[in-house]
């Protein structure tokens, strides 16, 4: 992870902070940051969405693309995660430096996609073992400053949301040639069920305590973090620990608990934040806004 | 239970306190033209034109600064230029001989000379091959120093001195990174604010919040830190609030000096110290601060 330099006594300081339940920002343990989200940026994906988490600046695309489906799974679409760290982020993505911190992401994402219960790839069928529908998620990080899981999955969900898949009008088979009509209406498409898509919920132990949404400072005091995905109603369907530190079973379960009830929390407000700009951007010629303003 | 809050980019709020304002400072984007009068000089900030000689154009963005013929664009987001005399606050980057490397904002690493610190034992005494060997018990990487400017290189690096009681090893406290324009040029850069808790302005941009020791009035000095001393709660929201409020009064673009923190600090207590996280709230205590400090300069 993109590291600061800390002198000891400002660790001791966020230590102490977190110890009293007040955060060197005023928030207490379980308090995000301001979250600012738009959606359908780029004009040539199928879906985007941008995410700012304070410092934190995400940008997700969402490309569909028609491929044949694997075949021990051939009733089911595709879904594949590309991160890019951006060397504008911070220096040491310049080159290689950002790939690992890139493939833990991906991996991690993909790992909470897995399950059919939180996001259904046989939607992406079209014809059983022949064609289907693969979405290809690029997720360009711009700016780093802490809690980068939670803000990436935010904006994967929102992009996904706004992802309209072209509807397919007839598929014709022509001896061992498929041949797919698609509508040639650019707005006859059909949108992804995000329901039960989890969002992640990063839980950084600092001293004995857990605290969401870490500051790049606070990571830099923290041995260990917990990153959860947790869907709408609570549940939690994968879990990764990175950085080197160890938690105890208590901390573990702990976090579990406290995971859950943060993760509901961030996809309701997600929900309602998505809602009000689909309504914005139904309106006639909705504004764009992006990096300017 | 936390209350988490998505805002959308369409209700984004302009930070802006004076647009469209009378007596606005004019600002200047690159490539703008100033002026097409052919008697002025072209300063920082400034070139003629490649096609007509005559007119002057500003190559950073920021606001007009004129002297007599000679016309200067003082740029609003930049590295922090030095100058002697300057107090700074950076950070150790590197340990070399007989040398520390300073993060302090600016383009180049500063350097601070182990002959211009202040080392413990307080007399001085010439530098020995021990103490050169010491050198990262004093300071180590990524301890923070508060220190003025000795002196300026050809190559527009800096030499830092902590030779005063005043400067030295920063020990608990938050630091806010701000633009360096906006700090306000003062005889003295440490205060005691009435709130509770003191600061270090430094005038590269870098503002240190600490809480104010009840016994010694030298300051900082000196290259102790004590890690044990647990800040009390009080202490600690003081410079929670005090860091917001920095942070909100440098987005709208307010100079920092001790009285728009005090002021800002005292408008910024009708809400809580997490409300000053958001744009509007502090939007609004930008839009208070300014309107004391006017009304203090109109009394």
């Amino acid at each position: 992870m993109a590291g600061v330099l800390l002198s000891e006594a400002e660790k001791t300081f966020i230590l102490h902070g977190v110890q009293n339940d007040l955060r060197n920002d005023g928030r207490s343990k379980q308090d995000y940051r301001p979250i600012e989200l738009e959606m359908d940026i780029v004009t040539h994906a199928n879906g985007s969405a941008r995410v700012r988490l304070a410092n934190t600046d995400i940008l997700v695309g969402v490309k569909t693309e028609i491929d044949v489906p694997k075949s021990d799974q051939p009733n089911q679409g595709k879904i594949e995660f590309f991160v890019d760290c951006s060397a504008n982020a911070t220096p040491e993505f310049e080159g290689k430096g950002g790939e690992d911190l890139a493939t833990e992401i991906s991996n991690f994402l993909r790992s909470s996609f897995a399950s059919p219960l939180s996001f259904d790839l046989k939607t992406l069928c079209i014809l059983k073992g022949v064609q289907c529908w693969i979405l290809y998620v690029d997720i360009l990080i711009l700016e780093c400053g802490g809690n980068l899981f939670d803000a990436v999955s935010l904006a994967v969900k929102a992009a996904l949301h706004n992802t309209m898949v072209p509807n397919v009008e007839t598929v014709a088979m022509d001896g061992g040639n498929v041949d797919l009509q698609l509508s040639g209406d650019p707005y006859d498409c059909w949108r992804l069920d995000i329901t039960n898509i989890p969002c992640l919920v990063t839980l950084t132990k600092i001293g004995e305590h857990l605290i969401v949404d870490p500051t790049a400072e606070e990571e830099e005091c923290s041995m260990a973090s917990l990153v959860l995905a947790v869907t709408e109603n609570g549940r939690i369907n994968s879990i990764c620990k990175t950085s080197v530190g160890s938690l105890h079973p208590q901390t573990l379960s702990d976090a579990l608990k406290v995971g859950a009830e943060v993760g509901v929390g961030l996809n309701k407000a997600l929900k309602e934040a998505l809602a009000r700009e689909e309504k914005r951007l139904q309106a006639d010629k909705p504004e764009r806004f992006g990096f300017l303003k | 239970m936390q209350n988490i809050k998505i805002r959308l980019a369409s209700e984004r709020v302009s930070t802006s306190l004076t647009f469209g304002e009378e007596g606005a400072p004019q600002l200047f984007t690159p490539g703008e033209t100033i002026t097409d009068n052919q008697r002025v000089m072209s300063g920082h900030g400034t070139y003629m034109d490649e096609e007509n000689k005559d007119v002057l154009k500003a190559s950073v963005a920021g606001t007009i600064e004129r002297v007599n013929q000679l016309i200067c664009v003082r740029p609003i987001k930049c590295r922090y230029m030095g100058e002697i005399g300057d107090v700074v606050v950076g950070r150790i980057t590197e340990v070399q001989q007989k040398r520390w490397k300073v993060d302090t904002n600016a383009r180049l690493d500063s350097v601070l000379l182990i002959s211009s610190v202040n080392l413990p034992g307080g007399e001085l005494r010439r530098r020995s091959a021990e103490d050169e060997q010491m050198m990262r018990k004093y300071l180590q990487e990524g301890d923070l120093v508060s220190a003025e400017v000795q002196s300026v290189f050809s190559d527009g690096s800096l030499s830092l001195h902590t030779r005063s009681l005043k400067y030295g090893k920063l020990s608990q406290g938050v630091l806010v990174k701000v633009p360096p324009s906006l700090i306000l040029r003062r005889k003295n850069h440490f205060h005691n604010l009435l709130c509770g808790a003191s600061v270090i302005l430094g005038n590269n941009g870098l503002v240190w919040i600490y809480p104010t020791s009840p016994e010694d009035d030298s300051g900082v000095g000196g290259f102790t830190q004590n890690l044990e001393q647990v800040i009390d709660k009080e202490d600690r929201e003081r410079i929670a609030r005090l860091r917001n409020c920095v942070l909100a009064i440098t987005a709208s673009k307010l100079m920092l000096f001790d009285s728009s923190i005090q002021y800002a600090f005292e408008e910024s207590l009708n809400y809580s110290i997490k409300e000053l996280l958001t744009p509007e709230v502090m939007l609004d205590v930008a839009f208070r601060t300014r309107h004391r400090l006017q009304a203090y300069k109109d009394s």
